[in-house]
């Protein structure tokens, strides 16, 4: 392979993971922010434990998140140095942006929060723990608006002297409707993955709780637990359906071919249906192979348009177009090929979405046995419960993988309404004075280092699950520094 | 005074303050291995840091930040050219981040000793890399144009030159003696004591290590008015060991602080007006002007800086009084019961 594949795999390897644990930060900081302000409101000891219990699982998450993360922000600089140079100027903003407004407030007051149970005032505590679920999701709206500017470029000239892309307006940048399609959807699903895990964790203790002693006192915590996860999931499932709807229609505009790729749909048609299986060489260089199975009639026209009878351009036309706009051959002159991976598309694009509506249903599931006070007792619930904490982490790995691949051939897609050439293939934002050789041995090591720390951060999250809920004693300010940490490291 | 001068200040603004608060940490780090006779201890030491280092890592987040933002060009050669050093500073980032939040999590020896492994190897790599990189980037290192841009061409051991070396020394070396002066304040007891010890030693190395670093940077690679830098630090240097000798702790600490101003003064003024110099031509230099980007990207980027850094400033200063007090083994609650064994 060459230092670009190996720098591609490295990049999507690196993100992916890191991807993987940062929704669960973003979504459970909020949650367990409710939960401590649910205490502070109430005095009622349950939420306190519940704070307690789902912060400690939180801080065992974020540890691993935050590692991952340093790497993304100098990756970019390591391997993909013309890249840098390329979009630096308007790039790196939001970049610094994130470090500056979010980072300092998310670090700092997560150590005042977890630090701070025995030193600060009760409300001052609460407010800690507000500023750090803050600082997670704005630092979210910032890698969003990076991010975005890569899917469609705003706000930008391309400098033919400089040969590079240059902001001309940071409020453009920063209100970019790419950003403000995604930035929701990445939300709420941030908001499904933190209620799932709430929901899915206090089932499995309700369930094992009530078949230990019917009598348990701690049932009705776990229930609250369950119930409060589970309404999550449920406005969270709404949100994510309608944020991917509206994103849907605009990437349709602005990214046509993604969304053919993902609908597998090769020629153009009127009132375009909806596959739902297709069989056939999706990945080959023949895409006149593929077969669709099981089709919804017009369903495509309308999720992409919102008319039943609209026409929907397929892969070849658009291959046609693009190559008559953007150029027929690269650099080297060889063909460059628009279409991006169409297997890969296809059903990422369609696990992202099943496996979301699986933890929907789970939801409803959850709040109908746990109706008018009653609490489950079927181990199959437990089970249910188990199986359904990784779904949507699943969807939303599968959706980052549907968006990033989807984008291909380009690193910085070609906004259709934009100024030209501000784009950038992504052969060309590699570093080309790192050797394959380099780039080899960073990707085996990134591997296994993030193989084994995942280890760990599973076996932990698992044992302080199972372990439940600890009693807890009241916090109270300890005026002279004369009692023992309320928590050391 | 224009655009590019103010960030490229202000990056050097950006690295003091990584520098100065993360050196104590990395110190810590080290020391922990070094100082500490069992397991309480080791937590003691962990734990002078432990609500404050996350938010002192941030300021390294923010200066590759801005770095990228204010000169692209610098960024990215600067880190395609530092491959594998910088791979490996990441690498111990990564791991000691975990390490810290994982350690205490359960209560067996044996989890404990690896995670104290990665705590204390953690801290030792990027003291030592820290001090190489930023020697190469005063001493300068083989760029040429090479696809039409500015790039790195040589290879990892081009960045090992006995000056690269001596200045991984001189961050090592401050770096421990920061940290067992900030031991010896922030600890009671006996390993206060023993922390004191240690810096009155360590501060001697260090002052030693960096003179000769300092004289050297400033002959063979400086202008004239950095000497005014060396004289600070030099000042700065003989008041942290002549402060540490009369274990005026909290003096000596802040002494270490100037010093690491001084220094970073030193290498960003013999630097400028190159971010970063060609060893093989001057032509191929990357300077503040030919890296930075536009005066727009500059502006909106000064604006958020001018306001952000104060209030960062200011919560950040809260949190350190927040836990301003001394800990002892005192302090050192038991460990939770959690091992990985079901009971």
């Amino acid at each position: 392979m060459e230092a670009l594949d190996l720098a591609r795999w490295q990049f999507g390897i690196t993100t992916v993971y890191h991807f993987v644990l940062v929704p669960l930060t973003i979504g459970l900081s909020i949650l367990v922010a409710i939960m401590q302000t649910a205490w502070v409101r109430t005095g009622k000891e349950k939420w306190l434990r519940l704070t307690k219990f789902y912060g400690k699982l939180l801080l065992i998450n974020f540890a691993l998140g935050v590692a991952t993360g340093i790497v993304q922000e100098f990756q970019f600089g390591m391997n993909w140095s013309n890249y840098s140079r390329f979009v630096g100027d308007i790039f790196g903003a939001p970049l610094a942006m994130e470090a500056l407004l979010a980072f300092f407030l998310e670090s700092t007051f997560l150590g005042l929060w977890i630090f701070g149970w025995d030193k600060l005032p009760q409300k001052i505590h609460l407010l800690t723990v507000w500023l750090f679920a803050i600082g997670s999701t704005l630092s979210a709206y910032f890698i969003i608006a990076a991010n975005s500017w890569m899917q469609h470029p705003v706000g930008a000239d391309y400098n033919p002297e400089t040969g590079r892309a240059e902001m001309n307006s940071i409020g453009a940048v920063l209100t970019n409707p790419t950003t403000l399609a995604a930035f929701p959807h990445v939300i709420a699903t941030a908001f499904l993955v933190a209620g799932t895990f709430v929901a899915g964790i206090a089932v499995y203790w309700m369930v094992r709780k009530h078949r230990e002693d019917a009598a348990h006192t701690d049932l009705p915590m776990y229930r609250t637990a369950a119930r409060f996860g589970a309404l999550v999931m449920l406005l969270a499932g709404a949100a994510v359906i309608y944020t991917g709807d509206t994103q849907g229609k605009l990437l349709a505009e602005q990214q046509p071919i993604k969304m053919a790729a993902a609908e597998g749909l090769m020629d153009t048609t009127t009132s375009a249906p909806f596959s739902l299986l297709a069989i056939g060489n999706l990945a080959g260089d023949d895409p006149s192979s593929v077969t669709h199975l099981i089709e919804i009639p017009g369903f495509t026209s309308f999720l992409f348009t919102g008319d039943w009878n609209a026409e929907i351009r397929g892969i070849n036309q658009l291959q046609e177009e693009y190559a008559d706009r953007y150029g027929a051959t690269d650099a080297a002159g060889n063909e460059i090929q628009y279409r991006p991976n169409l297997l890969v598309t296809y059903w990422s694009f369609r696990l992202m979405i099943g496996l979301a509506a699986f933890s929907a249903a789970l939801a409803l599931t959850i709040l109908w046995f746990t109706r008018k006070g009653s609490i489950t007792t079927k181990p199959w619930m437990k089970a249910l419960a188990l199986i359904s904490l990784p779904m949507p982490y699943l969807a939303a790995s599968f959706g980052w993988i549907f968006t990033e691949m989807g984008r291909q051939p380009f690193v910085v897609a070609p906004n259709p309404d934009g100024v030209d050439m501000v784009m950038l293939l992504t052969q060309s934002g590699y570093s080309p004075n790192v050797s394959a050789g380099e780039v080899a041995f960073s990707l085996v090591v990134f591997t296994i280092v993030y193989a084994i720390l995942g280890v760990f951060w599973f076996r932990l999250i698992q044992r302080y699950a199972v372990e439940g809920a600890p009693q807890v004693e009241q916090p109270t300010v300890d005026e002279d520094g004369s009692r023992p940490l309320s928590f050391a490291y | 005074m224009d655009l590019a001068l103010i960030w490229f200040v202000l990056i050097a603004v950006l690295w003091t303050g990584y520098l100065v608060l993360e050196g104590f940490d990395f110190g810590v780090g080290m020391l922990m291995g070094l100082l500490a006779k069992n397991n309480k201890e080791r937590r003691l030491a962990l734990n002078t840091i432990g609500p404050v280092w996350d938010g002192n890592e941030v300021w390294l987040l923010t200066a590759g930040g801005a770095t990228f933002a204010a000169f692209p060009e610098w960024y990215a050669t600067l880190f395609s050219g530092f491959y594998l050093p910088l791979l490996l500073i990441l690498l111990s980032l990564i791991v000691r981040a975990v390490a810290i939040e994982y350690r205490g999590k359960i209560n067996d020896e044996k989890w404990r000793q690896r995670w104290d492994w990665a705590i204390i190897g953690s801290a030792w790599v990027p003291s030592i890399l820290w001090g190489v990189a930023f020697a190469n980037l005063v001493r300068g290192v083989p760029i040429a144009e090479s696809n039409g841009h500015l790039e790195y061409v040589g290879n990892f051991f081009d960045l090992l030159s006995p000056f690269a070396l001596l200045g991984g020394l001189v961050t090592l070396s401050l770096f421990l003696s920061h940290g067992a002066i900030f031991l010896a304040l922030k600890t009671s007891g006996d390993f206060s004591k023993r922390a004191g010890d240690f810096a009155k030693k360590i501060s001697v190395a260090a002052l030693a290590l960096a003179a000769v670093w300092a004289i050297w940077t400033q002959l063979a690679y400086s202008v004239a008015w950095t000497w005014a830098a060396v004289l600070v630090a030099a000042l700065g240097l003989v008041a942290v060991v002549w402060f540490a000798r009369v274990e005026s702790f909290g003096k000596a600490f802040i002494a270490n602080a100037v010093v690491i101003v001084g220094a970073v003064v030193l290498i960003f003024g013999s630097m400028y007006p190159d971010v970063m110099p060609s060893s093989i031509d001057p032509a191929y230099s990357l300077t503040v002007d030919n890296a930075s980007s536009t005066d727009y990207t500059l502006t909106v980027m000064t604006w958020v800086a001018v306001i952000m850094t104060p209030i960062v400033l200011a919560y950040q200063a809260w949190s350190y009084w927040v836990f301003r007090r001394r800990i002892s083994t005192d302090h050192i609650p038991e460990h939770s019961e959690l091992t990985f064994l079901k009971k």
